[in-house]
């Protein structure tokens, strides 16, 4: 019989190389799954790990796709230090898209430029309410917050279903399911000439270093850390719980709101059905990728972003289906387990 | 020859628990295995039971080589254990819990029957009917020995039993096991208690960092003799001066606390009071309600009245762990990793869990060379045995770990200091240290509490006792005047009662 049986102190090395092993047992499962599909293995990879990161255009995409994925993965990151299980960033996204994008649509053509702050506040406000009822539920009634905050993912999305087929729909729009585009003022500029890539990713850039800062460096980061590692000292200590949860759902459902709210005015400039590509979701496997360490994230976001436009990529390009965007990142998240298992477990035949 | 282990050897991942350990007992022999916790010897019942199997060595069992390899082939060979921790079914009874333990096809009636054969012919009183919730711990104890004593053993293993037991209690045991063994049944008693082996063993096998260091005649040693072999070094003295008491400066006033949960101890009418420059020592069988007080005055439990509760005359209830660590009161739980310390963090990061927020951080932010100074005069001034202030909690022995504790708290600058089992699992040489900074503490004005199941502990560094029991506090007793026999009585909840709980009795009566 195989026994798990756990080392007595893990590698410091391993625990920094297993995200990397996890993305080479990744890429091998992809060899043999391009093989099985009848595809070149080498063009098939180089669709996810080249492509986007072969010209200063691609990079820009990269980039576009990677902000939302680092905001929430930040956010993410902070919960579960933490030891609060938010799953439902997606649906905190998607607030953040309803709130930001309703206010985007209050503006006309000659709103001020300004507006875009409050748009982006608005989305911050959404994503913070929904992660309120979390935090709320969890507080008051001791509901768990994974089931809670997953659930409240379909609310969200059928609250955007509701808002863009019924009152929010553009009456101009043949009846399709979306609002009007943003008037120009609410938009976000291009940062350069011939991209797409807008403020979203330095203020993402700037928001890493701050829950840097925050994580490792503040009195309040430490009390969170303290109750995810070991409640019972952080009752020793006197650190709240109440307050670190209402702290870290505020927080990332925060980040989750501002990314929404930066995708509807940046590259989406209307909300539809489809506002997220499971942004939500996959932030989970880039906050556990990249270690729950903000600088950690930037570079598994990166890597996330590259799974989606690898996957847009081999569909267009081979005609292989978009699913295996969620077949690397699942993959991803997989051998990353099962890595992390084995640096702090060994195996052990027993008779 | 019963049983003989021939160099038994056990390696663990950066520790060699067991190294070339030889061992024999006769039938009928009570034979001790003395050594300090880490000492290796759990690991060596374990191996004796077939918990774990031995690197190398072999054990001889009556004569004929045999491999244990589980428990199970343990218990068929005669081998019984009675851990220090029960495996009881509180909701059922004794018989209940024994029947279960059988495992064939018994009727319940015949196991009581049984049961009552056995206790009577051991004077091991037990009420086999009565659920074991309502036990006592020493009752309970006895379940356990009489469930191994049904499967009629050969060897009997007991694994520190008398450190939940009263002095009283350990008597009791002792009448029993040498009748035991006068009837032939081998015994294997595990304690680092000097006393009991002198008065009980009949031979002595001496364990120090996994070896051998010593096969001696326990009635032919002295204390100072069996404790040199086991520390290899005599413990240092301890500097006692006359106590200074000053104002009351820890009060606890008519506390009464019901149990939060199906098993915690409701607190009854608990008063105390704790003066500057005094020591006063709760003794107690754990389980009695400590960590249920230990909650409350610390702060981590705040369901107590605001007024119940006084530090130097400010009622301090209401209040949370940290704020009444700003007013001065420190507080050092019973469990190092995860409630004194946080595992993973290093010496330093440990540091802010109890440090004054004006020194370790400015606008928020932690100001990590003030903790790892900090860290490092706790190391430097308490000769903690660490890797540095970056080592992390959990790669020290308790014995560091808990000088680390200590010294944290003590360079806190408390006026009032609780401490639970201050030395519990912890090296002579430790718990020496140890004792003699909080008698430093006392001498320099500071009012200390400690909570301890080791009467020899409090005996030696209290300057008044009181002893708890079932939820409810004793009256104060000089250490002077106390003895051990009375303490122990009263650790059975039998002290003279005072004015107000006789008061409550007449009421009741009316």
């Amino acid at each position: 019989m195989l026994r798990l049986e756990a080392r007595a102190e893990p590698s410091r090395w391993m625990v920094w190389l297993s995200p990397l092993l996890a993305l080479a047992i990744t890429v091998a499962f992809g060899v043999g799954i391009f093989l099985a599909m009848g595809k070149s293995p080498l063009l098939g990879l180089s669709m996810f790990f080249w492509e986007p990161i072969k010209s200063p255009y691609n990079l820009s995409e990269l980039a576009l796709k990677a902000t939302p994925l680092i905001l929430i993965g930040l956010g993410l990151a902070a919960c579960y230090r933490s030891n609060v299980w938010n799953i439902g960033a997606e649906g905190q996204y998607i607030l953040g898209a309803i709130f930001g994008g309703g206010v985007a649509l209050l503006a006309g053509d000659h709103t001020p430029h300004a507006i875009v702050l409050p748009v982006l506040l608005a989305g911050v406000l959404g994503g913070m309410v929904w992660a309120a009822l979390v935090a709320a539920l969890r507080d008051w009634f001791n509901a768990n917050e994974i089931l809670v905050s997953l659930m409240l993912v379909y609310v969200a999305q059928y609250l955007l279903d509701y808002l863009v087929y019924g009152p929010w729909k553009d009456p101009e729009g043949y009846n399709f399911p979306q609002t009007r585009m943003f008037a120009d003022p609410t938009l976000l500029g291009h940062l350069i000439d011939g991209t797409r890539l807008n403020w979203g990713f330095p203020i993402a850039l700037v928001a890493v270093a701050l829950v840097w800062v925050f994580l490792f460096r503040s009195v309040a980061g430490f009390r969170l850390q303290v109750g995810g590692l070991a409640p019972g000292a952080a009752r020793y200590a006197g650190y709240s719980s109440r307050k670190a949860l209402w702290t870290v759902l505020l927080m990332s459902g925060g980040f989750a709101g501002l990314a929404g709210a930066l995708d509807a005015i940046g590259p989406l400039q209307q909300l539809t059905p489809q506002v997220s590509q499971g942004y939500g979701f996959a932030a989970i496997i880039v906050a556990f990728v990249g270690r729950l360490n903000p600088v950690g994230i930037v570079l598994s976001g990166a890597l996330m972003a590259m799974f989606y436009i690898g996957g847009e990529l081999a569909q267009s390009r081979l005609g292989l289906p978009n699913a295996m965007t969620g077949v690397f990142q699942g993959l991803l998240l997989f051998a990353l387990l099962a890595c992390d298992t084995l640096i702090h477990h060994r195996i052990r035949l027993k008779r | 020859m019963r049983l003989a282990l021939e160099h038994i050897s056990k390696s663990y991942p950066g520790v060699k628990a067991n190294d070339d350990i030889s061992l024999q007992v006769e039938a009928g022999e009570i034979h001790a295995v003395l050594g300090e916790n880490g000492a290796g010897k759990s690991t060596l019942m374990k191996i004796i039971f077939g918990a774990v199997q031995p690197d190398s060595g072999r054990i001889v069992w009556n004569g004929a080589p045999v491999r244990i390899k589980n428990p199970g082939m343990a218990r068929d060979l005669g081998i019984a254990m009675v851990y220090q921790h029960f495996a009881l079914f509180d909701s059922l009874s004794a018989a209940e819990n024994i029947w279960l333990g059988l495992g064939q096809g018994m009727a319940l009636a015949d196991v009581e029957r049984r049961i009552d054969a056995v206790a009577q012919r051991y004077g091991l009183d037990c009420a086999p009917r009565r659920p074991v919730h309502t036990l006592s711990v020493g009752e309970r104890q006895r379940v356990e020995i009489i469930r191994c004593l049904l499967a009629d053993p050969k060897l009997l293993i007991l694994d520190e039993p008398t450190s939940v037991l009263t002095p009283q209690a350990v008597e009791k045991l002792f009448v029993v096991l040498r009748q035991l063994a006068a009837d032939g049944c081998s015994i294997l008693y595990i304690s680092h208690k000097l006393d009991e082996i002198r008065s009980l063993c009949h031979n002595c096998t001496v364990l120090r960092a996994g070896r051998v260091t010593g096969r001696v005649d326990p009635a032919k040693e002295t204390e100072a003799s069996l404790s040199r072999l086991m520390i290899g070094a005599d413990p240092p003295a301890l500097q006692h001066r006359p106590a200074q008491p000053g104002e009351v400066l820890l009060r606890v006033d008519d506390l009464n606390l019901p149990g939060d949960g199906e098993f915690s101890v409701p607190l009854q009418h608990l008063s105390l009071q704790v003066r500057a420059g005094e020591i006063l020592g709760i003794a107690g069988v754990s389980g009695n309600g400590q960590q249920e007080l230990l909650g409350v005055l610390s702060g981590e439990d705040r369901r107590a009245p605001a007024a119940a509760l006084q530090l130097a005359g400010e009622p301090v209830g209401a209040l949370g762990p940290a704020q009444r660590r700003w007013r001065g009161l420190h507080f050092i739980p019973e469990e190092r990793l995860g409630r004194a310390t946080v595992p993973v963090l290093s010496l330093a990061q440990n540091m802010l869990l109890t440090a004054r927020p004006s020194e370790t951080s400015s606008r928020g932010l932690i100001r990590r060379r003030v903790l790892g100074d900090q860290a490092q005069a706790v190391i430097a001034r308490f000769g903690v045995k660490a890797g540095g202030p970056q080592a992390a909690a959990r790669s020290l022995s308790g014995g560091n770990l808990q000088k680390y504790i200590v010294g944290r708290e003590i360079l806190g600058r408390p006026r009032v200091l609780i401490v639970a089992q201050p030395t519990w699992g912890v090296d002579v040489g430790a718990a020496a240290q140890i004792r003699g900074e909080l008698l430093a503490l006392r001498d320099a004005g500071c009012a200390v509490l400690v909570i301890s199941e080791e009467l020899d502990e409090l005996f030696e560094i209290s300057d008044r006792l009181q002893v708890m029991a079932r939820g409810r506090l004793s009256p104060s007793i000089a250490r002077a005047d106390a003895t051990v026999e009375q303490i122990g009585i009263w650790m059975s909840g039998l002290w003279p009662q005072d004015g107000a709980s006789r008061t409550e009795a007449t009421h009741a009566a009316a």
